[in-house]
């Protein structure tokens, strides 16, 4: 079998054996973008060079005789909206494009202590604002699964590349959707983690509150290694969270949840989703319960208002955190030509710096913080997400876990959502509370929709810090449902 | 048309309002590990948090809050047991993040007090709120008439000041000065610097923008209850500007509101060549700050035991120490205002502590001392001289070792790096000629050498006796005991006084 089809474990046991070099495996990968990239387009920055010196680095250092960790010379796409000193890195925005950082990310210096190598950085919906990856100020992603449907967004870059056999792991960033629901309709598992869990440090911050770093993998095991290669305590984001990463290689390696207490949640799943996406999650839930878990229906009414809670709250916080953007210290400069201001030269760049949708949403934020709005808007969004977290809790004395369909449709066409923004927002319909309330959530694949032949994902919660939980029951679905099918639902990437 | 400040008291009662910003003096910043020197070259103590760079986040400074803590509990305020930072937006070029790290709502103190005298009178000053926040760059506007942005060629930014801690304090609104307000305003200011310095959380240099005060005036007409609109006067930078600037204000706005003008409410800049404000922009086109609560930071909740441990361990507080060592040194009004204006404080009970008489110990820091001071342009504490070796030097004189005289070349001598006053003296020769028969022969000599002044006193003109006594005295090159000498001359030519 060739190395691209190598699960990530696999790829690191066989580099720690000496049965193949770091480079030899980085180069398969190389040669697998050069070969697909063309169409799928997951990569904003590529540099086959940089690559393959930090190969060789891990291939010396084994060489030498160092002992490094599981995943050391496995290769990685990251998302571009993490902060690295050897790549340019953009938020696939115009206003960054050629930035190259001074400092890594707390996420990418952890990558390379685990002696993964950097394959690249991959696109996003510019700035981490949309569910399609059609955002990007430079080109669409197409899905590996279908060439004219999106890879979801926003970090529909590393699902792609993911998926297309391109890296065997990526990084992304989830605010309200952005891991679970790329996963989800490429086919793939994505996992946020609890909230402070992973650090936000030179995470290009779209809403604070909000933002969590967490892995792809094509396998939940895969997934678990990288979780606890970047996670845990970082002392430069104070909204990290001081605790032992929970044990999250042990939950994959052990899917036995018999026993286990899973809720459905009764308000998702219903009207306006997609039927396909509704047998494949009954499907999955009648299996958890052949498993020996217990399942129950539990009420959680305010996760329908999450969805507007959540466009007030990330606008709110976004339209702060991009004001730095003013061409006074890094990136694009427009207008300076001697004869305007400084407040002209700011207004200028950001006009032609950010696109559409951050507009939007900077907007939008202005609008819900400003003064005579503030309660209306932006403390009743807050008063919301008080309620969804107690409805969290309350859900969690009944059950272990809750599931609900990751997304309501499979990927939806290229162009089809992009002038509909409330249709596109629908996307993250299922994903957000658990952004809100700041609780681990995964995506892991649970077959195809009849209808159109694409990935469905079931999305697993958990309580703050009981990331494992989410590994136990995604680890028992894939097993389950890959004897069932007689392997990993994505053999391989259908259209490539 | 300014009216006379007299006029304008007659006519107006004034109330005030001071915000005042401490810069602390904690090694590092705000919000991330940049060191916080002053006059460093530009640029040079910045880092992506402070810099603002994508991704880059912040980390609150512990001992800054702990600083700000002790600041609220000398200023009698009540310490927050929770609160929150929180997002003050707006555009500037020398604000990284174009918002800035502040309180909003939720101060880390609020609703204290201080007592202040003015013209022996004890005014309490109200505290509406005392919080932490972050500073901004620093520009320097080139070229333009005004040194402001508008009409500057160009503007140049230095980020260094971007992030250090700055402490607001804010009070109540202060009716009834009447016509103290100037001096009130200062004395406030006087003791809220104080009261840093003895805190030790600030070099609280007003020159230095380490303080820097914002002054609030209204007036409203006498008999009147309905407070009028208020101008806020920035760019106050000394105690004598708040003064000047709070009579200003008040001579301004009672000409505008005399003929029948209306105060805008704006922000107004002082100019300390003419001693006059002039309009800044005004208040109604100010922005929507959109504040929120900072996601980035988690709240403050300090432990109420750590506060309490904090409150015990307070200093004492400056106007409690001036009245203790008042009462202990049974010193005048007069002398404590001027060694409070002079900063002697410390050295004076330093040396009284080393076991020298309060009133002598005031004497060489305030006489000998600050003239010295005064001469080489330095501070009474920065002389190399020690309250020990004044102390010293008293005890000398007591005994009878040393006159004044030769006290004042030990000084001397210690200031020239001689050594201690007991080497000075050892090295000079200084000790008072004690030996009687020593001075015999030279009152002897003097008397030989001076007949006719001698003949004088004989005579029974006793006044003639001072020219011997000096004779002696040039004689013995100052170390005679003038008293003992001229009681020995009238012996020695057998009269009595």
């Amino acid at each position: 079998m060739s190395l691209i089809r190598k699960t990530a474990a696999e790829l690191g046991a066989m580099i720690a054996g000496g049965e193949v070099t770091a480079v030899e495996v980085a180069e398969a990968h190389l040669d697998r973008m050069a070969e697909v990239e063309p169409k799928v387009q997951a990569f904003l920055h590529v540099d086959r060079e940089t690559t393959l010196e930090q190969a060789r680095a891990i291939d010396a250092r084994l060489k030498a005789g160092e002992k490094l960790g599981p995943l050391a010379g496995v290769p990685i796409a990251h998302k571009d909206i993490f902060t690295t000193r050897d790549m340019p890195t953009t938020a696939a925005s115009k206003i960054l494009e050629g930035w190259r950082p001074p400092y890594d990310a707390t996420v990418t210096a952890r990558l390379r202590e685990a002696g993964l190598v950097i394959l690249g950085k991959t696109n996003l919906d510019e700035f981490a604002m949309g569910s399609s990856t059609e955002n990007s100020a430079f080109h669409p992603t197409r899905n590996p699964w279908d060439l004219t449907k999106v890879p979801g967004g926003s970090s529909g870059g590393s699902s792609a590349a993911v998926a297309a056999y391109e890296a065997p792991l990526s990084t992304g960033t989830d605010t309200g959707g952005s891991i679970r629901q790329p996963a989800a309709v490429t086919g793939i598992v994505g996992m946020k983690p609890t909230y402070g869990g992973s650090s936000r440090y030179g995470l290009i911050a779209f809403a604070s509150s909000l933002d969590t770093p967490g892995p792809f993998a094509r396998n939940v095991l895969d997934a678990a290694l990288l979780h606890e290669a970047f996670s845990g305590h970082d002392p430069m984001d104070s909204t990290s969270i001081d605790a032992p990463v929970p044990s999250v290689v042990e939950a994959a390696k052990n899917p036995d949840i018999a026993g286990m207490r899973i809720g459905v949640v009764r308000e998702f799943g219903g009207e306006g989703y997609q039927p396909g996406v509704l047998a494949r999650y009954h499907e999955a839930v009648q299996l958890l319960e052949s498993l020996g878990a217990k399942v129950v229906e539990v009420s959680c009414p305010s996760f329908t208002t999450a969805l507007p809670a959540y466009y007030l709250i990330a606008p709110s916080e976004c339209s702060s955190n991009l004001a730095r953007f003013d061409a006074m210290r890094y990136g694009l400069r427009v207008g300076d030509d001697g004869t305007r201001s400084a407040e002209e030269v700011m207004a200028l760049t950001r006009a032609a710096g950010f696109g559409p949708e951050v507009k939007r949403r900077i907007m939008l934020g202005t609008y819900a913080l400003s003064s005579g709005y503030y309660d209306a808007y932006y403390g009743q969004a807050q008063k919301v997400r008080t309620v969804i977290s107690r409805e969290f809790e309350a859900a969690f004395q009944q059950v272990d876990v809750l599931v609900s369909p990751t997304t309501p449709t499979t990927a939806f066409s290229i162009g089809e959502r992009a002038d509909d923004p409330m249709a596109m927002y629908l996307a993250d319909l299922c994903t957000i509370p658990s952004n809100l309330a700041g609780n681990a959530a995964m995506s892991v694949p649970c077959g195809l929709a009849d209808e159109d032949g694409l990935p469905v994902g079931l999305q697993i919660m958990a309580p703050v810090l009981a990331d494992d939980r989410c590994y136990r029951v995604g680890a028992a679905v894939e097993q389950a449902l890959e004897s069932r099918w007689g392997g990993p639902l994505l053999k391989e990437a259908p259209s490539l | 048309m300014t009216m006379l400040y007299d006029e304008a008291l007659d006519r107006f009662e004034p109330v005030l309002g001071l915000e005042t910003h401490v810069e602390l003096g904690t090694r590092s910043k705000m919000f991330c590990g940049c060191k916080t020197t002053f006059g460093a070259p530009p640029n040079t103590q910045v880092c992506p948090t402070c810099l603002a760079f994508p991704g880059a986040l912040p980390v609150a400074n512990a001992k800054a809050i702990e600083s700000t803590i002790r600041i609220g509990l000398a200023l009698n305020c009540s310490i927050a047991e929770w609160c929150r930072f929180a997002r003050k937006n707006y555009f500037y070029p020398d604000m990284p993040k174009n918002y800035q790290i502040s309180q909003y709502d939720e101060p880390l103190c609020y609703d204290g007090y201080i007592d202040v005298e003015v013209n022996g009178e004890t005014v309490r000053i109200e505290i509406e709120r005392v919080h932490l926040e972050e500073d901004t760059g620093k520009s320097t506007h080139v070229g333009g008439a005004t040194g402001r942005i508008h009409g500057a060629d160009y503007s140049i930014v230095d980020y260094n000041r971007a992030g250090i801690p700055l402490v607001e304090i804010v009070t109540k609104p202060i009716p009834g000065t009447d016509r103290l307000a100037p001096e009130v305003a200062k004395a406030y200011v006087t003791e809220l610097r104080e009261i840093m310095r003895s805190l030790g959380v600030s070099d609280v240099r007003m020159e230095e923008g380490s303080l820097r005060c914002d002054v609030n005036v209204s007036l409203m007409p006498r008999g009147s209850s309905e407070w009028g609109t208020r101008t806020e006067t920035k760019n106050v930078n000394s105690l004598r500007s708040v003064e000047r600037a709070v009579r200003s204000e008040i001579e301004r706005q009672a000409g505008v509101l005399a003929e029948g003008g209306k105060i805008v409410q704006e922000t107004r800049h002082f100019h300390e060549d003419t001693g006059t404000t002039t309009s800044g922009r005004s208040k109604e086109e100010a922005q929507d700050y959109r504040y929120f609560p900072e996601p980035d930071l988690v709240p403050i909740a300090p432990d109420p035991a750590w506060v309490a441990e904090l409150k015990a361990a307070l200093p004492e507080l400056p106007s409690v120490r001036r009245k203790r060592l008042q009462a202990e040194w049974g010193l005048s009004d007069l002398d404590m205002q001027a060694m409070h204006n002079a900063d002697a404080f410390d050295l004076v009970e330093a040396t009284v502590a080393a076991g020298a008489p309060a009133a002598d110990a005031r004497k060489w820091w305030m006489g000998e001392l600050a003239r010295r001071a005064n001469e080489t342009g330095t501070s009474l504490a920065e002389l190399p001289i020690t309250p020990a070796q004044i102390a010293r030097v008293t005890e000398l004189v007591a005994s009878g070792a040393l006159n004044d005289k030769l006290a004042r070349e030990v000084l001397e001598g210690v200031l020239a790096g001689e050594g201690t006053p007991d080497e000075v003296v050892e090295k000079r020769g200084l000790q008072i000629v004690n030996d009687e028969g020593e001075l015999s022969a030279i009152i002897d000599q003097v008397l030989a050498d001076n007949a006719d002044a001698a003949d004088k006193v004989r005579s029974g003109k006793i006044a003639a006796a001072g020219a011997l006594v000096g004779g002696v005295m040039r004689a013995s090159k100052g170390k005679a005991d003038a008293a003992r000498a001229r009681q020995l001359i009238l012996e020695k030519l057998g009269v009595s006084e």
